[in-house]
């Protein structure tokens, strides 16, 4: 039987909202970026304090990972090595890159802080969900302009049909200042087309990130 | 001491990120690593930068951090003999 990928699940957060399962589940115009991250993280109850050291790339990363993975147990039905992870945006990791150049600029007063110095590269952010969710498949980070779904759909699908990975996170996740986006899907084998929130590919994507609830 | 230990909970509070710890919450004798508070070695970096840059005290060996860098108590006694004056 032909096998066919499918977008079971997707997570966005941006906008003020939090869109899962096709769904609107969480809203608040109150919060800015980045406290509404902490927001986020208190509604839907997450306990894990490392949340607090995570610059805002991860931060949003992470809760995307942890909201759109919280009802799926994917260990029973994938091996850690089958699950892969890629994600990409536009502005890398540069506000943190900026965090940590504001803290070595003044010879007379150098403390560059480590804990901000281990966020400087856009990857760290799928370290972090890696850990979380014990994943140790194929991770890459890409840097583009904007979101190119004919890219990493086309990315994607290679490491599916090479067997690389069995399932995949894959979305775009930005930060730049006050202003954030972040759409993360997840990516299935299925024997049933049209299953899911939609097939994978390029228009599905699109109309995915269209879909400002 | 009692003021410097309730100094450094509400320091490595801040420079650690620990939004969701309190200073009462904090047991100045416990061990900061691995039991205790749990940190990382990312964690002992940032209170080594703690230490120089709030008291001007230099960790000179892992060994010595160690030993420093096991409590609140043992930071505070160590800032205690060596902040210059």
């Amino acid at each position: 039987m032909s096998q066919t990928y499918i977008i079971s699940d997707y997570c966005s957060i941006r906008n003020h909202e939090v869109v899962l399962h096709d769904k609107l589940v969480y809203a608040n115009t109150d919060a800015v970026f980045p406290e509404f991250l902490t927001k986020i993280y208190q509604h839907f109850g997450i306990s894990y304090p490392k949340f607090y050291k995570m610059d805002n790339l991860s931060k949003l990363g992470f809760l995307s990972a942890d909201l759109l993975l919280r009802d799926k147990d994917i260990h029973q039905h994938y091996a850690g090595n089958e699950v892969g992870i890629i994600l990409m945006n536009a502005s890398s990791s540069l506000d943190t890159d900026r965090n940590h150049q504001n803290t070595i600029l003044d010879r007379n007063n150098y403390f560059p802080s480590p804990a901000v110095f281990v966020y400087t590269l856009p990857n760290i952010v799928i370290g972090e969900i890696c850990i979380r969710h014990k994943i140790t498949g194929e991770g890459t980070f890409f840097i583009q302009e904007k979101s190119n779904p004919s890219f990493w759909v086309d990315y994607v699908k290679i490491l599916l049909d090479q067997g690389i990975i069995q399932c995949c996170l894959a979305g775009w996740v930005e930060t730049e200042g006050h202003n954030y986006e972040s759409v993360m899907v997840f990516i299935e084998k299925s024997d049933r087309p049209n299953s899911g929130i939609a097939n994978f590919d390029a228009s599905s994507i699109h109309r995915i990130f269209d879909n400002k609830k | 001491m009692e003021q410097l230990i309730q100094k450094l909970k509400e320091e490595i509070i801040e420079v650690l990120n620990l939004s969701e710890m309190k200073p009462e919450e904090i047991d100045a004798k416990a061990p900061l690593f691995v039991d205790g508070l749990g940190l990382d070695s990312i964690d002992a970096l940032e209170l080594t930068v703690l230490l120089e840059k709030k008291y001007g005290l230099k960790i000179q060996t892992a060994e010595e951090g160690k030993k420093i860098l096991y409590s609140v108590t043992s930071m505070a006694e160590y800032i205690t003999a060596h902040k210059k004056a």
